[in-house]
């Protein structure tokens, strides 16, 4: 017990003093789950759109299949994107394996069906709501989906959320493809499982209480986003 | 009132070549879960004249108007405008629904995208959606929320962001459904507004009043079959089936 307190008492100094060894983990796992979920946005806002705009065969298996990839094991990405990765893969000669970019593909194909699900199901409902009238104005399938995305926008930004709570979470892939390698791909998730295994709960716990700390700021800034539109958008 | 409605005369705008009206329904049908919701229905509006489509709930009148707009497929028959068959003219043709559906935008935002969807932009846009909020008492309320609007308001605003594209023919789905007196007036006011700008409107109300106030024609449905078309005055005089005077009278039900 002695042990744990004096590990908190630890970890807040290094958090308090901005220790250099853990401003830098905290700042490129940062940009890798940013990165990742600015892409898997731009991926899957449009596909989530398009699943709830458009009839076609085998829509509902899509939509079976999109909300199943919500459940993705990251270990099982992690492999596949490892073979896609590694120097006998496919994509072998681009060299990505062990670097902050294979990272955000991972965390990348993890979040995309998260969002487009949940984008998904949200479209869904405000198509439902919107079909009639678009299609009395003239408004082509295709045409809907931006003013889907653009009415959306507020509800949509929470599950920009969702997916980023995943990435910035996430262990499993990213272990596997970035090696968490010192200095170059080691981000908060994967130091805080290396350092427990090592015994230096100070700074596994100090990465641990700036987790916590931005999944509880997301939260908030989902419970702002839900307030601002309703009285941006009157519902 | 109704004097004055009567002097009101349907200003002859001039429309882009080839007109879209008349409109021709024939042997018009629609089927839903095994039972015919409309059965053979045949009319023909002209231009000008306001036409009511009157019955009572579940007669098939908000269903005629989806079906004339092209929102929904007939199982039978055809609508032909000015001798095309089916819904090819839906730019030109316009409707505003019982619940009007109104975008997560605001006031203004509402009318502009409609504007925009017609490929009127930038000024012209901003210039005719304003014109449309101050001809229906919108304007100070450009910049609210459209879903904050009171139910009489939300109205005004449907109307006037279908308005807005001029269309030849709007249909109009119960406009003045579970309004106040004050709203109803209003809303009715700017119907009458649109009539004398030249745009042909064809309203489903169940309004006996209304009807009496505004229509010019009446095209009487029952259980799904069209059963009287005829000016309003010999309607009220002398209805042509004992359906259609039961209606009158209060007396008929679905």
């Amino acid at each position: 017990m002695n042990d744990f307190s004096n590990a908190i008492a630890v970890a807040w100094k290094l958090v308090v003093g901005l220790d250099a060894d853990l401003v830098e983990i905290v700042v490129l796992s940062l940009k890798i789950s940013l990165s990742a979920v600015l892409i898997a946005t731009v991926v899957a806002l449009p596909l989530g759109a398009a699943v709830a705009v458009f009839r076609f065969p085998g829509r509902g298996a899509c939509i079976v299949l999109l909300n199943a990839l919500m459940g993705l094991p990251p270990v099982a990405v992690g492999l596949l994107i490892y073979l896609l990765l590694s120097r006998a893969g496919p994509l072998g000669e681009h060299g990505l394996l062990y670097t902050p970019a294979a990272m955000v593909i991972a965390q990348a194909v993890l979040v995309v069906p998260i969002i487009a699900a949940l984008a998904q199901q949200i479209l869904s409902e405000l198509y439902g709501e919107y079909e009639e009238q678009l299609r009395s104005l003239g408004v082509s399938s295709a045409r809907a989906i931006p003013t889907l995305l653009w009415d959306g926008r507020f509800s949509l930004l929470i599950a920009v959320l969702a997916g980023f709570g995943r990435a910035s979470a996430e262990v499993g892939a990213v272990i596997i493809v970035g090696g968490n390698i010192n200095h170059l791909t080691r981000v908060m998730t994967t130091t805080i499982a290396l350092e427990t295994s090592k015994g230096n709960l100070a700074m596994a716990l100090g990465l641990g209480l700036i987790l916590i700390l931005i999944v509880v700021l997301v939260n908030a800034l989902t419970v702002v986003v839900r307030s601002g539109a309703s009285r941006l958008q009157g519902r | 009132m109704n004097d004055h409605l009567d002097r009101i005369d349907v200003a002859q705008r001039t429309w882009p070549e080839p007109d879209i009206l008349p409109l021709e329904v024939v042997g018009l049908g629609f089927e839903a879960g095994g039972r015919h919701l409309l059965s053979g229905v045949r009319l023909r509006l002209e231009a000008g004249a306001r036409t009511f489509v009157i019955g009572p709930n579940g007669a098939g009148k908000s269903l005629l108007l989806r079906l004339c707009h092209g929102l929904l497929e007939p199982s039978a028959g055809t609508v032909i405008w000015n001798g095309k068959p089916g819904a090819q003219h839906r730019r030109r043709q316009g409707m505003v629904f019982q619940h009007p559906m109104l975008l997560r935008r605001t006031v203004l935002g509402n009318v502009t995208y409609a504007l925009k969807v017609h490929g009127i932009r930038g000024r012209a846009n901003r210039e005719r959606a304003f014109e449309m909020l101050r001809e229906t008492g919108l304007e100070a309320l450009a910049r609210s929320p459209a879903r904050v609007l009171s139910g009489g308001e939300q109205r005004r605003l449907a109307l006037a962001r279908a308005w807005s594209l001029e269309p030849r023919v709007l249909f109009l789905d119960e406009p003045t459904a579970s309004l106040d007196p004050a709203g109803t007036v209003a809303v009715e006011d700017i119907m009458l507004r649109i009539s004398e700008s030249g745009t042909k409107l064809v309203v489903a109300s169940h309004d006996l009043g209304q009807v009496r106030r505004l229509a010019d024609e009446v095209v009487f449905l029952h259980q799904g079959r069209l059963l009287e078309q005829s000016p309003k005055a010999r309607f009220f005089a002398a209805p042509a089936s004992a359906e259609g005077r039961a209606f009158i009278e209060g007396r008929l039900s679905w």
